[in-house]
């Protein structure tokens, strides 16, 4: 165990767990979004499913990953669309019809996929290249494990402090999180409420998208079913975790990511543990988080809630 | 006389079967207090929000500094300059007060919140107005009264020619209530016309220019408030000469049945709600316990029905203790409870008129055998009270949600009437009533009395109390201050005791 190299292993487990936390990262912003309107989106799973087949389908129009991180965000949008119009002008039941929408996501990708490709395997698309920001990615260690990413993971850094300020600095996001608290009183002082919540989930949905964008063209280059395998569950981990602060949501999933990037390393060690359980790992950590955090009290006081009462 | 501010002309609001509004006119003039008047379910807040855009009506105008107006949501209304402050206060608790202050205001610096400015206008206007606040602390740890003032200037903030309040000193104390209104003569002298939404007769006297009364959606009248008395204003309210003009015979108590002894009750947080209360009710009594809201009322109901163990003290039932009471031992020690909240409290709204009846006899023969549930003894039973309590439902199994609240409150009396063998504690048993239901209600508690049950009336009217109580006793802020017998003679003692006096400082 001796000659063991600790701080290379260290490196690139890190800069797998930025890489592995960035889907989860784009999902959860949005998750932050649509719950501070009062919206609980247990759909974020299915939107990112669709992310990862709009992405896909873009690329392969568009011949670009660019127009691939277009499509995913689009069908995400449109998920997101659908599940405002549903929750929201209908009042259905938001974690009903969010599991619906998560076995909707898989079921039509599925469909699509399967009657374009007869084998069930997909072509190659373009798809995003490491890209080595000049000066940050020499810097020694920070630079190997933030700074050699794929462009999406530099927009998810951006994402991070726009979000905070967004939400929490501006006059739109004062009025966001006041939908989500006490919604009447939103309405008394001339907010929109359904609006209000509409432009959440669909920014939500689009956030998502890119989340699904980033494990179609960010990691392989394809598609195939089961992609997204409760990644928008733990990003619902991550944001209560996070308490809804941004940044704190994306230490958050940094640590799910790194979790992730450990276990993908251990099963590499040849430990006497079935990989399996290892696979587990994750899991078992969102599945703490909800029980240790998820009765703290600071969640929106109007969540899951339809507008108006009756 | 110049064009009023504001005038309501013939506005219709129908909710399904029920006409809130009926071609009500309101007018309200520059720099007066107009205080709309009426009991509950007169119509007064369902005006009141059509003029704030929260509800639009079926038929009628509005005019607004001679200019007809429509007002589609809150948005128009504060547009033209109209603030309301709601019975319910528009805050979000989480929000500290500066940011409750500040949603949905526009910024001059989209999309930056404009906080410095704001401050320093909050400091203006509370210099102006008479109205101090720490704007950094979170509107949840704030008492109403302050809570009340943050809703006064956010309303401010947004400009307001007029101000709705919409039952205002509901929520404040006696000592608040007084500061409250010398803000509302410091606003109206700084040219802010104010409509005033109440049911205290006292309070609209006091502070009016002129008074709006509504009765059963309709408009009654308008007048000047200082041609007004309580007297011309409860017959203008109620339709007939006084709130109520019968009164049932006292007397015939017999042994003690209740006794508390130094109860006391703390509430984490809130600290003491009940202090060292000493009680003693007999069989055959009716003992009224009066006071403003909020002063520990349900607290005691709540206490002596087992639903909050108490802090201190001992309760008796007849002489022997109650060792930590709960609502089942209660209840088989013969406890009928009749809540306050019977919507959310009393019913279960989605169940049937049938079920609603044996909610508490669920686990007791003759309803439950081996565990199953006899629903023909359910029926048989509800057909009996639904004819002895002159229910009025389509049929048993109509959900009880869809019943009128004169009927709701027939259908707890009925079930708890029969649970109750000896003692029966009933907590506002007619608010929110017409007067028909009222009067029935008061007939089924008394008749209780005369079967030799001890009951405890606990209400906000005193009317209620003089008309019924054997012995008055005064709660404040936890405390009984004095017990008095339920007699008109006792009314100034009372009043005084309500706002605070010991018994002993007054006689």
């Amino acid at each position: 165990m001796n000659e063991f190299l600790w701080l290379p292993f260290l490196v690139s487990l890190l800069a797998a767990g930025v890489r592995l936390a960035t889907p989860l990262l784009f999902a959860a912003l949005g998750g932050i979004t649509n719950e501070l309107s009062g919206v609980l989106n247990i759909g974020l799973e299915g939107m990112m499913i669709g992310g990862t087949f709009g992405a896909y389908i873009g690329a392969l129009l568009s011949g670009s990953e660019w127009g691939g991180a277009l499509g995913g965000m689009l069908a995400g949008g449109l998920l997101g669309l659908l599940f405002a119009y549903l929750s929201i002008t209908w009042r259905a039941d938001q974690v009903v019809l969010g599991t619906g929408l998560n076995l909707f996501a898989l079921g039509l990708t599925s469909f699509f996929f399967r009657s374009m490709y007869k084998a069930g395997i997909s072509q190659f698309v373009p798809s995003f290249d490491v890209w080595n920001v000049p000066l940050l990615s020499d810097i020694p260690l920070i630079g190997q494990i933030f700074f050699r990413q794929v462009p999406l993971v530099y927009l998810a850094y951006l994402l991070i402090p726009l979000f905070s300020f967004l939400l929490y600095k501006t006059t739109w996001g004062l009025k966001l999180r006041c939908c989500g608290e006490h919604p009447r009183a939103a309405e008394t002082v001339g907010v929109n409420v359904t609006r209000m919540r509409y432009l959440a989930l669909i920014l939500s949905g689009m956030l998502a998208g890119l989340g699904g964008t980033f494990l179609s063209l960010g990691q392989i280059s394809a598609f195939t079913e089961g992609l997204v395998s409760g990644r928008g569950f733990i990003a619902l981990a991550a944001i209560i975790f996070g308490r809804w602060k941004p940044l704190n949501v994306a230490f958050a999933c940094l640590l799910f990511g790194v979790a992730d990037a450990l276990q993908l390393r251990l099963q590499g060690f040849g430990l006497p543990i079935r990989y399996e359980f290892l696979l587990m790992f994750p899991y078992l950590l969102t599945l703490v988080t909800f029980v240790v955090f998820v009765n703290r009290g600071d969640s929106p006081a109007a969540l899951g809630k339809p507008y108006p009462e009756k | 006389m110049p064009a009023p501010l504001l005038e309501m002309r013939q506005i219709v609001k129908t909710f399904g079967p029920l006409r809130a509004n009926d071609r009500v006119d309101f007018e309200v003039q520059t720099g007066e207090i107009h205080a709309l008047l009426g009991e509950n379910g007169a119509g007064k807040t369902t005006l009141m929000n059509i003029l704030y855009g929260l509800y639009q009506p079926d038929a009628g105008e509005i005019y607004w500094k001679g200019e007809k107006i429509t007002l589609h949501s809150p948005r128009d209304a504060i547009r033209y300059r109209i603030g309301m402050i709601h019975q319910h206060l528009m805050l979000v608790p989480n929000f500290t007060v500066l940011e409750n202050i500040l949603v949905g205001l526009p910024s001059p610096r989209e999309p930056f919140l404009p906080i410095n400015e704001t401050l320093a206008r909050l400091e203006d206007f509370a210099a102006q107005y008479g109205l101090p606040i720490d704007p950094t602390v979170k509107v949840k740890q704030l008492p109403l009264g302050l809570q009340q003032r943050v809703e006064i200037l956010k309303a401010l903030f947004r400009g307001a020619d007029l101000l709705i309040l919409d039952e205002p000193t509901a929520v404040l104390s006696p000592l608040e209530v007084e500061e409250f209104f010398a803000v509302l003569k410091n606003l109206v002298g700084k040219g802010v016309s104010i409509i005033f939404i109440s049911h205290k007769l006292d309070e609209v006297l006091r502070i009016s220019d002129r008074i709006t009364v509504l009765r059963q959606g309709r408009r009654i009248g308008t007048i000047e408030t200082r041609h007004a008395t309580q007297q011309i204003l409860a017959e203008m309210m109620v339709g007939r000469a006084v709130a109520l003009d019968y009164s049932f015979p006292k007397g015939g108590a017999t042994q003690p049945i209740l006794e508390l002894k130094g109860i006391s009750l703390i509430r984490p947080k809130v600290g003491r709600v009940l202090k060292d209360l000493n009680l003693t009710l007999h069989s055959g009594e009716i003992l009224g316990i009066a006071g403003i809201d909020g002063n520990g009322q349900e607290e005691l109901a709540d206490v002596v029905c087992g639903l909050i163990p108490y802090t201190e003290g001992e309760m008796l039932l007849e002489g022997r203790p109650i060792r930590n009471p709960t609502p089942q031992k209660m209840k088989d020690c013969g406890l009928g409870y009749v809540p306050a909240d019977r919507q959310s409290v009393g019913l279960v709204k989605n169940f049937s008129v049938a079920h609603n009846l044996v909610l508490k006899s669920l686990d007791d023969p003759p309803y439950n055998t081996y565990g199953f549930l006899r629903e023909k003894v359910v029926r048989l039973n509800a057909q009996q009270v639904l004819r002895e309590f002159d229910i009025r439902a389509a049929d048993l199994l109509q959900p009880v949600g869809e019943l009128s609240g004169g009927n709701q409150q027939k259908v707890i009396l009925g079930r708890e009437l029969q649970l109750a063998k000896r003692l029966l504690v009933a907590v506002h048993p007619t608010r929110g009533l017409d007067v028909g239901a009222t009067e029935s209600v008061h007939r089924f508690l008394y008749s209780q009395k005369e079967k030799g049950i001890g009951l405890l009336l606990i209400s906000a009217d005193l009317d209620e109390l003089l008309a019924l109580s054997d012995r008055i006793a005064v709660l404040f802020r936890g405390e009984i201050l004095g017990v008095v017998p339920g007699e008109t003679d006792s009314l100034p003692a009372i009043s005084r005791m309500m706002l605070g006096e010991r018994l002993e400082a007054i006689v």
